[in-house]
């Protein structure tokens, strides 16, 4: 009866989205009377910062400071068509929504304020701080605020634009099954290090090392915030986390924090997560839904690495000391 | 249920309310006096999040009968920002994005301020200590570890 080591590897191929009927997202950009803009969508933010990137991406487009971006998730009864917040997706579909709704708006702010310089648009260009200018003269130039009531009051418009972003549905091909359910892959490794108890089944994870690749990190440290909480999520359901007995009858199933189980501050492995960019072709200025994907490569790398450890092969989540000492007991009678 | 009478300072201002005996503080704190900081998780004591300060000692609201806190001193989250300025554990969990739903959040600082009172110089030990009561989902709880040791040596160097 010892404390054995193992070290495990997993790689993840991890798809953005879902596609099972096709996969849209609409968003609607507004200026209001102040020059700043509106973004409506359907869209929620539980907390992942979907809010902050869609302002960012939107000013990014339209030339303005992020601050002068206002996001309303509103509800679905009000806002435009979105699938929803789930499967990596919000970033991607709703970001590409977004750049092309902010594209339109930007178009129509660039004509507006060509009006009001006697210019033409495309001689327009954006400072990034709230103001339009002429290409080469800055000197000449009007702010944001000035365009948008110049619009408003001036010539009866609206600086808006409509945004769409669809991925269509695909079919498997009848010859060979083939099909193209996603359009844009993230990806990421895991090499856990375990210790495990063969006595009491007990494992403890002593490290983690990630390596995740997303695209274009469009805020480095929310991304960086989501990969580490998403890979202590991960060792959380490689060993912990358990809606069982009987899922999805509730029967016997932990009702409360005292019965299911999700480790404390003190039940932390050494961490390491590096970030590799690779901008995505389709992606909104290059980003990948790596969001659930944080949590995936722990899951199969400690699996591997109690195999490595004490030689069994537990396939049923999460691995409990328990599953694991039914495990070594089979491999014993099996000698 | 017969009402009780009950009078306490919450972050420094007296308070005076009739409760229904067998009321939670956290009740209490939120739907009476309209104190939203203090949030209702698990309501029975497992999770953190409605964890506030009664005279100087970390509590679980959602235990803590609303008619044993006469007198007493209760401090919330939602009381720590001075004049629109934040407490040096507020500013220092922004800065560390230590939050991310922020349905934790309340109770973690809470936890946090309790250390911080009675150790102005913690290790990281200290700190997992200090929080291991307290329940979160998303961030990993590294970035909050991370947030209270910052706050920490911001007070070591304003003694300094």
């Amino acid at each position: 009866m010892a404390i054995r080591r193992g070290r495990g590897v997993a790689a993840v191929n991890y798809p953005t989205g879902m596609n099972l009927g096709g996969d849209p997202s609409q968003a609607l950009v507004h200026s209001t009377p102040t020059g700043n803009f509106m973004v409506t969508l359907s869209s929620v933010d539980l907390g992942q910062g979907l809010k902050q990137v869609m302002a960012q991406i939107c000013a990014e487009t339209i030339g303005v400071p992020t601050e002068r971006v206002i996001i309303d998730t509103a509800d679905t009864d009000t806002g435009p068509h979105c699938m929803g917040t789930f499967a990596s997706r919000g970033t991607h579909r709703i970001g590409n929504a977004i750049i092309q709704a902010a594209r339109e708006a930007r178009h129509v702010m660039l004509e507006v304020a060509a009006e009001a310089l006697e210019v033409n648009a495309t001689d327009l260009d954006t400072d990034g701080e709230g103001n339009i200018h002429v290409k080469g003269a800055p000197q000449r130039s009007i702010s944001i605020f000035d365009t948008a009531l110049t619009a408003h009051f001036k010539l009866g418009l609206s600086i808006s634009g409509r945004g769409m972003f669809l991925v269509p549905r695909s079919y498997p091909e009848t010859e060979t099954g083939a099909m193209k359910p996603s359009t844009c892959y993230a990806h990421a490794c895991t090499v856990a290090d375990v210790e495990v108890d063969d006595e009491t089944g007990e494992v403890t994870v002593t490290s983690v090392k990630n390596v995740f690749e997303i695209g274009r990190a469009l805020n480095p440290r929310m991304v960086e915030q989501q990969l580490v909480g998403g890979s202590w999520m991960g060792i959380s359901h490689a060993l912990y986390e358990t809606t069982e007995p009987y899922y999805p009858s509730r029967e016997h199933g932990g009702t409360d924090f005292n019965e299911y189980l999700t480790p404390g501050p003190g039940d932390l492995a050494e961490t390491e997560t590096i970030v590799l960019e690779r901008p995505a072709t389709d992606g909104p200025y290059g980003a990948k839904g790596p969001g659930e994907m944080a949590a995936n490569p722990q899951i199969p790398a400690i699996a591997n690495a109690i195999f490595d450890a004490v030689g069994v092969r537990v396939d049923t989540l999460p691995i409990t000391p328990e599953r694991i000492l039914r495990a070594l007991k089979q491999q014993r009678a099996a000698h | 249920m017969p009402k009780v009478p009950v009078q306490f300072a919450l972050n420094g201002e007296e308070k005076a309310e009739f409760v229904e005996s067998g009321t939670s503080l956290l009740t209490l704190l939120r739907d009476k006096i309209g104190d939203t900081s203090p949030k209702g998780g698990c309501h029975q004591g497992t999770c953190g999040a409605c964890s506030v300060i009664i005279d100087g000692e970390l509590k679980l609201s959602c235990l803590v009968l609303a008619e044993t806190c006469g007198n007493a001193s209760v401090q919330t989250t939602g009381g720590l920002a001075a004049d629109g300025v934040l407490h040096p554990l507020q500013r220092a969990f922004l800065d560390h994005f230590a939050a991310q739903c922020g349905f934790c959040t309340p109770g973690m600082i809470m936890a946090a301020k309790a250390l911080l009172d009675r150790n102005p110089d913690p290790t990281r030990e200290d700190v997992v200590e200090a929080i291991s009561g307290n329940i979160c989902r998303c961030t990993g709880y590294e970035p909050i570890i991370q947030a209270v040791m910052a706050a920490a040596q911001g007070n070591s160097q304003r003694v300094a």
